[in-house]
């Protein structure tokens, strides 16, 4: 056991990641319900808490509903709570994500990113998160397994924070992330702990201080709680940034909202989450050494959309793309171009836009993908103008 | 045979105090809110109430009046049993831990919360044994709603979904066995009981609280409104349904049977139905039959019970 | 922040400001509301014919009937709803619904 405390890098997938993270984290009840490709997380924590290397109360529910409505029991209850799943089972939480939320329950939940039904596909895409989108929850994206590690660190120093205690979901692409070996850092379990001890949750349930929680509210009301909760969920980012000083001072590494990479004079530049952000910059490098102005800019905070730091980092673009791993059916186009677009036209600037909607169901987006598409924007910018607004990218036709 | 008053032996040693306070806005002559308060006499140490979605939840929590003395906690309403199991869980922990001191969770469902969608988070409950108390107080159809039928509406019955109507007279399905379905899943203890019997009930209560594990019990509670009586009669009709053999009073304890009221001379199945309106249609002839087949699945059940007393296991 | 005052929210005074968060608010506050107006009828006790038998006590779905000084009871005509459960249940018969 010693041992483990000397030695700081480790090669894991990002779902042992997570898992060491939670453990490391001495949550105290853990429900969850297993889905392909989250089920190591699930798996790793139960053999901690068999072996007694975890302290925590570990609970499988009979499904997903269940599982975020143990851990919303449980948060209430005072407890340090985690949970994780991926697709269907997050869409099968959605109702409870909404109630989570409103009722104040700092859960985290790490979720394995997955391609929605039907058809049934088991890999990579973010309609799983997107179709969270807004129930209220925080919602962060690792780029690679030490992110993934360190975001579900920062997830309960962020959901527990006293102004906050809003649930926070860390996302993690499925397969790609979740079950690559990476190397990276890990903190000791008294780093940890430093990092993130245990505070009592303010409304926790308590006999001798009996409140009503999930009233009734009618038309008088409810509304007045919904602004409230709006105004609480706009505490995140500045909440962020100290969770993100705090956790640089400890670990060396420092986590912004969005991560600028050659954005300062990009002629060009690129949105995406998830591990698609690395394959980007690794090609914008190659490119950038061959002068091409052009940027990578990774979200590592989806909700609350950080507005005015893409609206900086757009400011002077003169071509914007954004990369979408989800649709909105129906809608004006992807999700994460559609707060893109409206972040551009509510800070006055105008500049060619598309959405490249692409790996849907684990559909690879490899190096040449990326160097196709760069090239693709530098044509465009040429040309001036986009031949299309939504490209899905790699479809056969 | 009564439950031996273990904790309660009279009315006169139930206690005074009330957990559930005035002011709620249930109905006048609500069976429902009488089994709250029954309930709430027999708490024991700090105590929680989970509160799924339903009559009781909505009147005794519209903000901004709680008719609650304890912490009470609302989430959805099916998955009553999955947050009663989480705090139940945390509680536990959070003592070994030492950041925290047990409660008594109970967690208060009505028939529509437990018999249908609220079931499978019950089962799951009670199959991983967490330290509860799951009351389904049943007033056989959604009441809340308007009326409308649920697995727990007896054959016949008239709800807004099942009318008694010139086709189809009321509904044709049968009450779904829920103390057989839980006692298949080998709990500690549970039990039915019947509001008219109050210290039968409130004794199963603290005997309940007293189980390290899972425990249950399904209480009748008439519903003015929807079974269409005066308010008055609610107690009444209470007793008439264990007087004829409607609704037996037993406990399951790991799956084996005791029948606590023996009822040997039953009141006639009409008495209890007759004194409702959402019975009136099948004392027409033409639905005789159905009022036959209602008489018939109480013998059956009934004598089954007998059986299962004898042989030891309900499931 | 939990605590509220009832009579203020009911009046409206009261902003998403000054509201507790998630309307997670102390219990107990249904006193506030008088549930008696709700009735058209009131039982009367006739304390002579009163055998201190409790089952008023027991059965009334509103907690109004008080239980005072060991086996006497009286009503609490705030929260009453008149809904005669108690006179119905009255062995001696000694409660009566009057009109309110």
């Amino acid at each position: 056991m010693s041992e483990l405390k000397q030695i700081r890098r480790m090669a894991l997938t990002g779902d042992e990641a997570v898992a060491y993270a939670a453990k490391q984290a001495d949550v105290d009840v853990i429900a969850a319900y297993p889905i392909t490709p989250q089920t190591i997380i699930v798996e790793r924590l139960s053999r901690y808490v068999a072996d007694g290397e975890l302290n925590a109360a570990f609970i499988q529910a009979e499904s997903e509903h269940s599982a975020i409505s143990i851990c919303l029991g449980a948060a209430l209850a005072g407890a340090r709570t985690f949970t994780s799943t991926a697709s269907q089972g997050l869409a099968l939480m959605h109702e409870i994500l909404h109630i989570a939320s409103s009722m104040r329950a700092p859960i985290v939940m790490a979720i394995a990113n997955r391609a929605l039904n039907s058809p049934l596909n088991i890999h990579c895409d973010h309609s799983d998160v997107m179709n969270a989108r807004d129930t209220g929850w925080i919602h962060l994206f690792a780029n690679n397994v030490q992110e993934a590690y360190d975001l579900t660190l920062m997830a309960f120093k962020i959901a527990e924070n006293p102004e906050i205690l809003l649930p926070v979901s860390v996302n993690l692409d499925g397969f790609i992330l979740t079950h690559s070996v990476e190397p990276l850092e890990v903190l000791s379990d008294e780093e940890v702990q430093q990092y993130i001890p245990h505070i009592p949750y303010p409304y926790r349930i308590d006999f001798d201080r009996p409140l009503a929680y999930g009233v009734m509210a009618l038309p008088d009301t409810y509304m007045e709680f919904r602004r409230q909760f709006y105004e609480v969920i706009m505490k995140a980012p500045p909440v962020f940034r100290k969770a993100s000083e705090s956790f640089s001072k400890i670990s060396g590494r420092v986590y912004d909202m969005v991560t600028p990479y050659f954005v300062e004079d990009a002629e060009i530049i690129v949105i995406a989450l998830g591990s698609t952000v690395e394959t980007l910059r690794y090609v914008a490098r190659k490119l950038r050494g061959r002068n091409v102005k052009i940027g990578v800019a990774g979200l590592t905070m989806y909700r609350p959309f950080p507005e005015k730091e893409i609206a900086n980092i757009l400011a002077n673009a003169k071509c914007v793309a954004v990369m979408d791993r989800a649709y909105s059916y129906g809608g004006v186009g992807g999700p994460l171009y559609t707060d893109v677009l409206s972040t551009l036209y509510k800070n006055g600037i105008r500049t060619m836009t598309a959405d490249f909607v692409y790996g849907l169901g684990g559909r690879d987006f490899k190096l040449t993908d990326a160097e196709e598409l760069f090239n693709k924007l530098v044509r465009s910018v040429e040309i001036g103008a986009f031949d299309q607004d939504i490209y899905w990218w790699g479809v056969r036709e | 045979m009564d439950i031996a008053q273990k904790y309660f032996k009279t009315i006169k040693d139930v206690p005074i105090e009330d957990y559930f306070a005035p002011g709620h806005r249930l109905c006048a002559g609500c069976g429902p809110s009488l089994a709250m308060k029954l309930t709430m006499k027999a708490i024991r140490m700090p105590t929680l109430v989970v509160n799924a979605t339903g009559c009781v939840e909505v009147s005794t929590s519209l903000f901004p009046y709680v008719s609650w003395r304890l912490p009470w906690i609302h989430v959805a309403f099916e998955n009553t049993g999955a947050v009663a199991s989480g705090i139940s869980e945390a509680f536990r922990i959070l003592e070994k831990k030492g950041r925290g001191k047990m409660h008594d969770v109970i967690a208060i469902a009505g028939d529509g919360g437990t018999f249908d969608i609220g079931l499978q988070a019950l089962s799951g409950a009670l199959e991983r044994n967490h330290k509860m108390l799951y009351i389904c107080y049943d007033n056989e159809a959604y009441m809340n709603t308007g009326i409308q039928r649920s697995g727990a509406t007896p054959t016949g019955a008239a709800t807004t979904t099942s009318p008694a109507g010139k086709v189809i007279p009321g509904k044709q399905e049968r009450k779904k066995d829920l103390i057989g379905i839980v006692g298949a899943h080998r709990i500690p203890y549970a039990a039915t009981a019947s509001i008219s019997h109050p210290l039968d009930f409130i004794n199963k209560v603290r005997k309940a609280l007293e189980i390290d594990g899972a425990s249950f019990i399904h209480v009748l509670t008439p519903c003015t409104l929807g079974w269409r009586y005066s308010p008055s009669q609610t107690i009444k009709i209470a007793r008439l349904a264990v007087e004829t053999r409607y609704f037996p009073i037993i406990e399951v304890e790991e799956g084996r049977v005791r029948i606590n009221i023996k009822v040997n001379k039953p009141r006639p199945l009409e008495e209890f139905l007759e004194a409702q309106g959402r019975f009136r249609h099948l004392f027409q002839s033409e639905n005789k039959h159905i009022l036959e087949m209602l008489k018939q699945q109480v013998e059956e059940n009934w004598n089954r019970l007998l059986k299962l007393e004898e042989i030891g296991l309900y499931a | 922040m939990t605590e509220i005052d009832v009579n203020k929210i009911v009046k409206g005074e009261f902003s998403w400001k000054t509201l507790p968060p998630a309307a997670m608010i102390k219990v107990l506050t249904s006193l506030e509301y008088k549930t008696g107006t709700w009735r058209i009828e009131k039982p009367i006790i006739d304390q002579s014919k009163c055998t201190r038998c409790l089952l008023c006590w027991i059965y009334c779905p509103d907690m109004a009937v008080k239980r005072i000084d060991g086996g006497n009871v009286e009503i609490d005509y705030e929260f009453c709803k008149g809904c005669g459960i108690c006179a119905e249940v009255c062995p001696p018969k000694a409660i009566k619904m009057v009109e309110e």
